[in-house]
């Protein structure tokens, strides 16, 4: 039985399962999501964040 | 107009066609095309449309040229580019920059102390900074106006009461406020760099009244704000050398912090937006093939009709 059968059988297939699978997910993919864009965001801009520079000021 | 509209799209505009029809045309040597009166109102439509925008187009460009005006020389700002943030260190010099130099004469009345909190100062920093000025508040229980020192939710003081003490104090002329001025005026933080470093002596020929100087990146070239950044105008915290061209620069992102604070916000929704539509596109591009698959693949036949 593959991986995928059984994810469709027990979660997929009813309508409850599949609206927490749907829930779950999109937290985790958020989540994930939000990280890798934001180190994304922070690698390309090193150095010029306030983040990056604060301590020169404390 | 409405006429026309309905010439153009007809009944067809609100017309069922059913799922499979549209393909079923497609595919059919039978289906009806455009009628020649739509073929014609169609192109109409085209050609007058993309007249018209032609002409806006040349109409702008030949406006950029007939200005008297030199254009700014495009410089490369740190925050040029798709996902490139502000450089907070050249926004927090420059607020010092207008600290020290342009708050003499000009308001920034849409910024408050608390916008500076982790933008180029900690709490504590802006509540100093706040602290510094005197702002009017009131009425008291005794329904007296009083001054005292600012705090975090006040905005920045202006310098002058009103519009009319601020033209009675410099010749007539009403120094703008500058919390919007970058988005307000052609050419952005090129512009107010090139305005601030680009004083010249007036040409021969050009009358200046009193109090006016010549600048050739204002239009008209008579200004009457006078050049106000010189090497060491200004002093820098940082012990960055403050040059005029530099304070002129740090002064030109400060400004372009003041009227696009967002823009850092803006430049990670672009990496995120990116990010999501492309995922979206691969969905949709499977989805599509998925539902044409059994379209493009099938075959149409028609029976000749048999004449007995």
């Amino acid at each position: 039985m593959s991986l995928w059968a059984t994810l469709n059988r027990n979660v997929f297939k009813r309508t409850s399962t599949f609206a927490v699978a749907v829930a779950g997910g999109t937290f985790f993919f958020e989540r994930t999501f939000e990280l890798i864009s934001v180190s994304l965001f922070e690698n390309i801009n090193k150095g010029k964040l306030w983040k990056d520079i604060k301590d020169k000021y404390e | 107009m409405a006429a026309a509209v309905g010439r153009i799209c007809g009944a067809r505009l609100l017309k069922n066609y059913g799922i499979v029809a549209p393909q079923v045309c497609q595919l059919s040597t039978s289906a009806k095309g455009w009628t020649k009166n739509r073929k014609l109102w169609l192109s109409t439509l085209g050609v007058v449309g993309g007249g018209v925008g032609a002409l806006l187009f040349a109409l702008e460009q030949s406006v950029q040229a007939s200005g008297t005006e030199a254009h700014p020389y495009h410089q490369p700002w740190s925050h040029d580019g798709w996902f490139k943030s502000f450089d907070h260190a050249s926004v927090r010099r420059g607020y010092e920059v207008y600290k020290q130099v342009c708050k003499a004469c000009h308001s920034l009345q849409y910024i408050a102390y608390r916008n500076l909190v982790d933008v180029t100062h900690t709490e504590e920093q802006a509540k100093a900074e706040a602290a510094e000025v005197m702002v009017k508040d009131g009425p008291d229980e005794e329904g007296n106006y009083f001054e005292r020192p600012g705090k975090l939710s006040d905005y920045f003081p202006s310098p002058y009461p009103n519009e009319n003490a601020a033209r009675a104090a410099n010749n007539g002329a009403y120094p703008p406020d500058l919390s919007l001025i970058v988005s307000g005026r052609k050419g952005g933080e090129d512009y107010i760099f090139a305005l601030l470093t680009g004083y010249v002596e007036a040409p021969a020929g050009v009358v200046l009244r009193e109090g006016q100087n010549y600048n050739p990146y204002f239009p008209g070239g008579a200004i009457s704000m006078a050049q106000v950044l010189f090497d060491e105008a200004a002093e820098y915290t940082d012990g960055t050398p403050a040059t005029a061209s530099q304070m002129a620069k740090d002064v030109a992102t400060f400004l372009r912090w003041c009227s696009e604070p967002e823009l850092d916000d803006r430049r990670l929704m672009t990496i995120k937006a990116i990010g999501m539509f492309s995922m979206l596109a691969a969905v949709v591009y499977y989805y599509k093939r998925h539902k044409w698959s059994s379209l493009k693949s099938r075959k149409l036949a028609y029976k000749p009709v048999s004449k007995k």
